[in-house]
């Protein structure tokens, strides 16, 4: 391990950005990390505290700031709020790098980072196999939320009711596409996401029914990587880099309007991370700017692009009640809340909002993994603020909120269904058998 | 020397709160080491976070047993260092003492634990149709415990008053860890010294709250808003003198600077008149006829006080706009530069023109950027030096800057802080304003009170 005197010197690059945390504690009120613990190396303004007395070489315990500055959702709910404008999660990601060079990466990210999310074909095999064979590790608990109960206590599992991977996969039920244009002229390149290929494939064929109906041209490709998220969470910067050339290598060049992808997580990381945190090639960093602005999330494209006036009394109207669960990657990241509930209504069902729609459900990605008592704890009082909803279905737009609360939502055995906002959208569409034309627009078959 | 002492007693204080609420490492004790103020940090040896009245009184007397220095802390958002633990010790946290034991709709009172989110309280006395008024600018984080210790105020000061006004009663612990009760549930009370009125400030060189009896008063049923433009800060002031005189105390009546204007317009293209001098934010609130005639005249007044424009809030998203420029004010000017220091000396309101020359005066001399808002209606305005703690040079001037408004604001008649509390930052002023007759009385009653000076040493005059 080099010194730790060297590691002060990388750090003293964020001086800059530190300098601007006022240290006036208003992310206090904010924080779900703090709320739960109330202390103050859970929260911003102890996190910021501890990276600038490493940099001053005021701390020894590196390790333990590293430990701390880790323990972090990453929600961007501080950002938002925080009154002086301190670029906060770009310190954190930014120091989580420094970090992770110097102490390395640890053995069991090291091999799901670069022996499997770097290998998209050797991923999606592995995961093939565990769908094949997962029925003998685990059992169905609810099968209304399709979630599953650990029959043993393997270590990352413990007792997580999480969601099954799917017997098939979104790549073999819909597999490769390149199609034209049609009525909309428009034509997307369709990124599901690892967690919607692997896990809820429904959501991306409910995409391709919805990019159907619309008459959107389809560009999608096969062996997509990892956005990258969490290597870039984790400091990785070589793979991170490794992540975005494949994928750059299937879409750039390539004649599309948007990229389009009906995850939060990685819809943020492509439109905003890409571009100011890829470290390789200058060359390709026009290109990165160029699909980042073509970057879409896919109930934004829906909405703004897709849906008419008409459309809004398109779906017949069913009694369904759903409410809206925000994710941090859509809310604070993309400043997205209108679009998603937008969707809601024009799928015919009646939203209602719950407190706190935009508290962040304590997922956090490999957040979950590390810290899963505490990530249970958040996500305990998102599905507290659910069930008071009274709401039959919870929908949201990001599938790693899905799996998070669904895992909480099972525990409570209340019957509540966890959707994605364009599956209860494409869902209307089916429904749709009478079609009031408004504002002169022609009807549709 | 504290600090050693201190983590030696670790397993002591853990019999007392358990484990987990005892925080040795090095890490976790940094993370208490500073607040807001704008001052070098200093770690204690443990933080303890008791989560039981009983449990507070133990640890307290367990820390004056071993003369261990003693700092209690809310959310530690003090801007005036008093929650440094200066010399080490222990830091005790009151976050685990969080419960609203009490809320009488009938007798208008509540009771409290000292750590309480003063917004979290105010807004549960408003769902029971009752009202909590000081509203310091930290409330959505900062603790009843911190805002009486501190004497809190806040944008409502010049009508509802502060938190003093609020405190009726208050059973704490004396460094003994003996529980001492002062006040009452009742309006009236003469029962003994005012035991209660002496913590307030008293920035926990004294006691160690264990509950607070705080009074509620009904909510106004209507409010009215509006916004004035002037072209002279002489002007602006002349009108809160003129508001006042015709016998109208609005519930808050705000003051913007030029300045300050022009950073709130560039921080949320609000569409500010950044040609003005100055702007007046004003809120009339009662019964709605009262409201409806107040609000008549102030407007009235503002124009024939030169004010060159008069927007009048018609719904509650003006309204909101109005004071969105106002909560804007120091996000605004804090993102200009990387250190933001916020004063608060406070002078008699007529005294408000020339207070602000004087900043000028200042800003121009020590050649420093300084933005001034604040509570024109009381008097207590927050000049807000922007600048760069890592430069050497200009924090020479800073300091100097410090001092000279001080020394203006007590020329003027008026005080060195109006809410932001002595602590740290404004030790080595009071004598200036009090003397030394007081600091010794003050002495005394500490020594006293607290013979091996544990609480919160060094802070104030302590």
């Amino acid at each position: 391990m080099a010194d730790i005197k060297k590691l002060a010197e990388m750090l003293k690059k964020l001086d800059d950005k530190l300098v601007s945390c006022m240290r006036c504690g208003m992310c206090q009120a904010v924080c779900p990390l703090f709320k739960e613990t109330g202390r103050e190396t859970d929260v911003t303004r102890g996190k910021l505290a501890l990276l600038n007395g490493l940099a001053e070489q005021m701390l020894k315990d590196a390790k333990g700031v590293n430990e701390i500055v880790n323990r972090c959702l990453l929600c961007g709910t501080c950002q938002v709020n925080c009154p002086s404008g301190v670029q906060i999660v770009d310190i954190f990601l930014e120091a989580r790098a420094i970090l992770t060079g110097y102490f390395g990466l640890s053995p069991v990210k090291k091999a799901i980072f670069r022996g499997m999310l770097a290998n998209p074909r050797f991923f999606n095999l592995l995961t093939t196999m565990g769908s094949t064979f997962q029925g003998v590790f685990t059992k169905k608990a609810d099968e209304l939320l399709g979630s599953s109960c650990a029959r043993f206590n393997a270590p990352v599992v413990a007792d997580r009711h999480f969601n099954s991977l799917a017997t098939r996969p979104l790549r073999k039920t819909v597999g490769a596409l390149d199609t034209p244009a049609g009525e909309s002229g428009l034509k997307v390149a369709f990124f599901p996401g690892c967690v919607v290929d692997k896990m809820y494939p429904q959501v991306g064929e409910a995409a391709i029914a919805i990019f159907k109906h619309h008459g959107v041209g389809v560009y999608l490709p096969e062996n997509q990587a990892c956005c990258g998220i969490p290597v870039l969470t984790s400091g990785d910067r070589p793979t991170f880099d490794q992540l975005i050339e494949m994928n750059l290598a299937l879409f750039a060049d390539r004649d599309f309007d948007y990229l389009v992808t009906p995850c939060a997580s990685c819809t943020a990381t492509i439109k905003e991370l890409w571009p100011h945190y890829y470290g390789g090639d200058r060359a390709n960093l026009d290109k990165l700017a160029q699909i980042g602005k073509k970057t879409l999330d896919i109930t934004e494209f829906i909405a703004d692009h897709l849906l008419s006036a008409g459309d809004a009394a398109a779906a017949q109207p069913t009694t369904e009640t759903v409410t809206y669960h925000d994710p941090c990657h859509l809310k604070n990241s993309l400043g997205i809340t209108r679009q998603p509930r937008q969707l809601i209504t024009a799928a015919g069902r009646t939203l209602v909002e719950m407190n706190e729609a935009g508290k962040c459900c304590g997922c956090g990605g490999s957040f979950n993994v590390a810290h899963y008592d505490i990530s249970k704890k958040i996500g305990t009082a998102k599905a507290d603020n659910i069930i008071a909803s009274g709401a039959a279905t919870v929908a949201t737009s990001c599938p790693a909120c899905m799996m998070q609360m669904t895992d909480m939502l099972s525990r409570r055995n209340k019957g509540l269904r966890v959707r994605h906002v364009i599956e209860l959208y494409a869902e209307g569409l089916h429904r749709e058998l009478v079609v009031k034309p408004q504002g002169g627009l022609p009807e549709r078959a | 020397m504290s600090t050693k002492n201190a983590s030696a007693l670790a397993g002591k204080f853990a019999e007392i709160v358990g484990k987990d609420n005892v925080m040795t490492s090095e890490n976790d004790r940094y993370a208490y080491s500073y607040d807001s103020a704008v001052l070098d940090p200093v770690m204690p040896g443990l933080v303890v976070r008791p989560t039981s009245s009983e449990a507070l009184g133990r640890v307290v007397a367990l820390c004056n047993e071993h003369g261990l220095p003693l700092t209690v802390r809310g959310a530690g958002t003090n801007l005036s260092g008093g929650t440094i633990p200066l010399l080490g010790g222990v830091v005790v946290l009151t976050n685990g003492l969080t419960r609203i034991l009490e809320i009488n709709e009938e007798d208008l009172y509540a009771i409290v634990e000292p750590g309480v989110v003063t917004a979290s309280f105010a807004q549960e006395v408003a769902r029971r149709g009752l009202f909590y008024p000081p509203d310091p600018g930290s409330q959505t984080v900062s603790t009843i415990g911190g805002n009486v210790a501190e004497n809190a105020g806040g944008l409502r000061g010049l009508k509802y008053g502060v938190t003093k006004d609020y405190v009726m009663g208050m059973e704490f612990w004396d460094v003994e860890g003996r529980l001492i009760k002062s006040g009452s549930r009742t309006v009236k009370g003469v029962t003994g010294y005012n035991l209660h009125g002496l913590m307030v400030a008293s920035e926990g060189t004294l006691a160690v709250f264990d509950k607070i009896i705080l009074k509620l008063v009904p909510p106004p049923q209507a409010a009215k808003s509006m916004l004035a433009v002037f072209d002279s800060i002489a002007a602006a002031s002349e009108t809160v003198a003129a508001i006042i005189a015709a016998k109208i105390v609005p519930a808050t009546l705000e003051m913007m600077d030029n300045f300050t204007i022009r950073t709130v317009d560039n921080f949320r293209r609000a569409g500010l008149p950044i040609d003005a001098a100055a702007l007046l934010l004003i809120e009339v609130d009662g019964h709605p006829g009262q409201v409806a005639d107040e609000a008549g005249v102030v407007e009235r007044i503002c124009r024939e006080h030169r004010a060159r424009e008069v927007k009048v809030a018609g719904d509650a998203a003006e309204r909101n706009t109005i004071w969105q420029a106002r909560r804007d004010a120091l996000p605004a000017l804090a993102n200009l530069k990387p250190t933001c220091v916020l004063e608060d000396a406070t002078v008699p309101r007529s005294k408000i023109p020339a207070m602000i020359a004087a900043l000028d005066e200042i800003s121009k001399k020590f050649q420093l950027t300084i933005g001034t808002f604040g509570h024109a209606g009381d008097g207590n305005l927050h000049p807000t030096i922007l600048t760069d703690k890592r430069d050497k040079k200009e924090w020479l001037r800073v300091e100097k800057a410090i001092e000279e408004i001080f020394n203006q604001a007590l020329a003027l008649g008026g005080t060195l802080s109006g809410e932001h509390g002595i602590g740290l930052a404004k030790a080595g002023f009071l004598i200036k304003e009090t003397g030394r007759a007081t600091l010794d009385f003050s002495a005394r009653l500490k020594k006293a009170l607290d013979p091996k000076n544990i609480l919160n040493a060094g802070k104030m005059a302590a």
